[in-house]
Parts: C-alpha cells; sequence; structure tokens
C-alpha cells in the first residue's frame, strides 16, 4: 500500500469512518475543527450520521443516546471542550456505553491558549467526571498511530462497553505527515444485545441507566465495574521501550515530546551518554509494571519526565510505577512551547550527573 | 540529510502550498516528511507560514526554532525569520514582494521574482510554483523531475490542463537559481 500525506485531524475523521462510525456529534473548536469539517463532508456519503450540536454538552448527550442504541458514536473536542463533556463521560462509563471520544489538547487552564499542550493528562486518566470510573486513554505520537488507535478505539469501547479516549496534542492535528491505510487487529465483538434498539436483536426491554438507587445495587455495580477495569489494565496497557536495555538515564514522554525526545536520544547515544526511552501508549492503564521494573534495573541510574504541562501530570504516574527506586527530574513547558532536543539533552545530562 | 525549512507570507501567496508540494515530492523520494502550520489567532491579511522537514532519518519535532532554509514571500516575513535561520542555510526572497535585502552575510540569499515570471505565463497563481524550482534547484534535495511527477499527480480531471503551466513555472523558478 502507497504512503499518504494526511493531516492528522482529518486522518482522524477518515479513520472513524473505515472503522464503521454511524454518528457523530460535534461542535467546533481550534485546533481540532478539522475533524468535524471533514465528518460533515464525508460521513454522510457513508452513509453515517453528521451533526454539529448547539453545544459540547449537546454533543456528548448525543453519543450517549447513539451509543446507547448500539451505534458507533464518537464526538471530538479540543480541552475546554473537553471539559464540557464530563459529565456525558461520567454517564457513558456508568451505563457502560461504549463511545469514542478525542481530545486535541490545548493549553489552559481555561480558555488558555490554541497551541498544543498535554495537561489534559489527569482528567483523561483519572475520570474528570463524578464517580468511580476509568476510561481507556490511547496516546498517539505521530499521525500513523493515530490513525491506527482511532480504527482500534472503537473495538475496544465495543469490547468492554466503555468510552474510549484517544487524546493528541494540537500539533499531531494539525500536522501532515504520511500515512498507510494499514490493517489494524479486529477483535471479535459479541452482538449488543444489550442495547436499545427496540427488539432488533434481542427480546424484552433494555434500559440505558447509570442511576442505581438501592445502596447494594450501587455498590454491586461499582463491583462490576472495578472488575472490567482490572481486566483492562490485565489486557490493554502498551508502552514502547527504545535502548532502555543499557540505559543509564529514561526518558519518560508521550505523544509529541516522545518523538522529540528520540531525536536527543541519538543525539546523546553520540556522545556517549547511554539513553533509553520509555513511552506510554495507554495512559490508562498506565504501564506501571513495565515502569516499575525498568527501574529496579541496576544500569539506570534515574529518569527524566518531559511533558506539555508546566507541573508535570503524567509525572505522578512516572512517580508511583519507581517508588522512589530511582531520582526523576523534569522538564515541561504549557502554552505552545515545545521542549528543544538541546534542552532535553541539558536535562538529561544534569539528572545523570546529579544521580551519580 | 536533513532540512527544516519555513516558508512565509502573506496568506493567499500559496506559502503553505510550497510546504505541502515539498512534503508530497518529499515522501515520493522516499523521504521522512512533515509539514506543520502556524495555527496562532491570525489576523485576514496578516502573515501565515509552515514549517517543514524533510529527512532519511525519523524526523522528531515537526517544529524549531532554527530553519536550514527560509522561504519569503513578503517583507513581515523576512524581517521575522532572517535572524534565525542556522547559518550556512539559504534565504529565497520573493524580490517582486520585498524590496529588502537580506542582512546577514553567512546566509546564501536568493532573489527570485516569483510575480514577474507568473505574469510572463500568464497566471499570478503559480508564482509559488517558480518559488519551488528555485527552492529545489538551490538545495538539489530532490530531483527536478520526482517534482515534475507529483505536480503531474497534484492536478487531475478537468484540472489536467494546468499541469504544463506548473511544470514551465517550476522550470522557469529554477533557471533563475541557474
Amino acid at each position: 500500500m502507497g504512503k499518504e500525506l494526511w493531516k492528522g485531524n482529518e486522518a482522524i475523521a477518515e479513520a472513524a469512518i473505515r472503522a464503521g462510525c454511524d454518528c457523530f456529534f460535534g461542535y467546533p473548536i481550534t485546533p481540532q475543527s478539522e475533524v468535524p469539517e471533514y465528518m460533515s463532508v464525508h460521513l454522510p456519503q457513508h452513509g453515517g450520521v453528521f451533526v454539529q450540536s448547539e453545544s459540547e454538552i449537546a454533543a456528548i448527550n448525543m453519543v450517549y443516546g447513539a451509543g446507547g442504541a448500539g451505534m458507533r458514536a464518537m464526538t471530538s473536542s479540543s480541552s475546554p471542550g473537553i471539559s464540557l463533556k464530563q459529565e456525558g463521560i461520567t454517564y457513558l462509563a456508568g451505563a457502560e456505553v461504549p463511545a469514542v471520544i478525542v481530545n486535541c489538547m490545548r493549553g489552559g487552564p481555561g480558555l488558555g491558549t490554541i497551541q498544543p499542550s498535554q495537561a489534559d493528562y489527569y482528567q483523561a486518566t483519572r475520570g474528570g467526571g463524578n464517580g468511580d470510573y476509568r476510561t481507556v486513554v490511547l496516546a498517539p505520537s505521530n499521525v500513523q498511530e493515530t490513525v491506527d488507535f482511532v480504527q482500534e478505539a472503537f473495538d475496544i469501547a465495543d469490547q468492554y462497553r466503555n468510552p474510549v479516549m484517544v487524546v493528541c496534542d494540537g500539533l499531531i492535528g494539525q500536522m501532515m505527515e504520511p500515512i498507510e491505510w494499514r490493517p489494524v487487529p479486529k477483535r471479535d465483538l459479541p452482538p449488543k444485545t444489550w442495547a436499545a434498539n427496540g427488539t432488533k436483536n434481542h427480546t424484552g426491554r433494555n434500559i440505558i441507566n447509570s442511576l442505581f438507587i438501592a445502596p447494594e445495587d450501587c455498590d454491586d455495580h461499582n463491583v462490576h465495574l472495578a472488575k472490567k477495569y482490572a481486566e483492562i489494565e490485565r489486557s490493554e496497557v502498551r508502552w514502547e521501550e527504545r535502548d532502555c536495555d543499557d540505559a543509564d538515564i529514561v526518558i519518560t514522554a508521550y505523544g509529541t515530546p516522545a518523538r522529540i525526545a528520540l531525536t536527543a536520544l541519538e543525539a546523546l547515544r553520540a556522545e556517549g551518554i547511554k539513553v533509553g526511552l520509555f513511552r506510554p501508549i495507554t495512559l490508562w492503564p498506565f504501564p506501571e509494571k513495565a515502569l516499575h521494573d525498568l527501574a529496579g534495573q541496576s544500569h539506570v541510574k534515574a529518569f527524566l519526565d518531559v511533558e506539555l504541562s508546566s507541573t508535570g501530570q503524567m509525572l505522578d504516574d512516572v512517580r508511583l510505577a519507581v517508588e522512589g527506586r530511582k531520582p526523576i527530574s523534569y522538564l515541561g513547558h504549557a502554552g505552545g512551547a515545545m521542549p528543544t532536543v538541546e534542552e532535553m539533552a541539558a536535562c538529561a545530562r544534569e539528572a545523570l550527573k546529579e544521580a551519580q | 540529510m536533513l532540512k527544516q525549512i519555513i516558508i512565509s507570507g502573506f496568506g493567499g501567496q500559496g506559502g503553505l502550498a510550497i510546504g505541502k508540494n515539498l512534503a508530497e515530492a518529499g515522501m515520493e523520494a522516499g523521504l521522512n516528511v512533515t509539514w506543520a502550520p502556524s495555527y496562532g489567532p491570525e489576523m485576514r491579511g496578516g502573515t501565515a507560514n509552515c514549517s517543514v522537514v524533510l529527512s532519511d532519518r525519523p524526523i522528531g519535532s515537526p517544529v524549531f526554532a532554527h530553519p536550514t532554509d527560509l522561504i519569503a514571500l513578503n517583507a513581515p516575513s523576512l524581517a521575522k525569520f532572517e535572524a534565525d535561520v542556522q547559518s550556512g542555510g539559504a534565504v529565497l526572497v520573493n524580490s517582486d514582494v520585498v524590496s529588502d535585502k537580506v542582512g546577514r552575510e553567512d546566509l546564501a540569499a536568493l532573489y527570485i521574482p516569483c510575480n514577474s515570471i507568473a505574469e510572463e505565463l500568464g497566471n499570478l497563481k503559480v508564482g509559488n510554483m517558480v518559488m519551488l524550482g528555485a527552492y529545489v534547484a538551490r538545495t538539489k534535495i530532490l530531483a527536478p523531475e520526482a517534482v515534475e511527477t507529483m505536480i503531474q499527480s497534484m492536478f487531475t480531471g478537468p484540472k489536467a490542463k494546468l499541469v504544463p503551466l506548473n511544470i514551465e513555472a517550476f522550470r522557469r523558478g529554477a533557471a533563475c537559481v541557474g
């Protein structure tokens, strides 16, 4: 198959159509507006439904309704818009309705900036709405992974009856890069006999609901959800390691900073400094055990976490996994500036010096 | 080989298209490529720019502070980016729009009359193709034939008649560099 040059946001929309997305509900916001724009033209041509809703809140509730009726439903937005969707996401999680939600992240807090950011890590991985719940969070670091993950996200959502988020920083949405429409793994999915779709594929009444008013019922429901989350943690965790086998210092990063880190890694290795890269691909479930084991290796002296966030958010998960075994330094930018190769290399040198 | 190019000009001058053409032709030539637009709060009639990377290695950052080369289609773009270009880099200026000269002596300055040539060819819209021809001829990062093949695949169906005009513009730009 030949390579094609695609803009991230348009590729997200095309990938969803190829994955059999039936319905898209969205509202424009920079830097993801090309997703609904592309969908508005192309999804109806494939027999799907596109609605530009009156607000982000309306869009996520349309997803709730369509997903509850068994449709493959999707919405996308950028950070402030994703904040507005949180109530709907917790309802989706509580009612176990599959959905795909794309967050093309921009800087915050509040309206922040339209420039790329990764400051929604907590919101995505901790559940930005109320209650005990988790969403699977896939974090691509280039346009190829973005189209692969968006396609897989629909299957993951259907398999677990759970919302799946694909988070990319605004740069991945805005940039163009060659991709191949390669086949993604297809899962063996059961029919949606739980869907509120009349008696299409089941008999009796199906109700989509997140209200369990009796304490024992709500308790049972939460136990059931917790079991499901544990199963996802066992089965769906993904990460990538580069040159970690002999590394003195390991950079942890995801998304665009991870690809910049790869260039820093090559530059430092050329100087004789042994650097590795540990890149979480699923932010939830976080690859905690793999990072924990790496921190236990005697050759690893220190970690450097790099994010598009001023305070560091994934940094908390890195600390939980490393469990104090090795020192962890942090490099972060918020507001649109990207960390440079030189900056990353200087921080890595410094962190290693301090550790020795 | 690593080229990090900033192409900047007024909206409508075709700067973003030059970048996309470079990325398309680079991809066809088997290089790794990225194209990233600046998407700040741009003003109508203001300056728009894009960052293009062509490399034989996997590309780290699609954006960068110090381009290897600059294509400036208007005066504000030259003023904004000249200081950032890496020493030894090429600066290509649309001399029909920009009367300022490149001040730095460690850069190779090339002044290309994109609009005059496009006008001679009968269509102002191909000014960006003139600049693309000049850039490719100057840097030799791509075979001219590869770009011409890309131009042929760009215009299909009813637009196929535009292929000869665009190829001519591309060649005239290359001829400016000599």
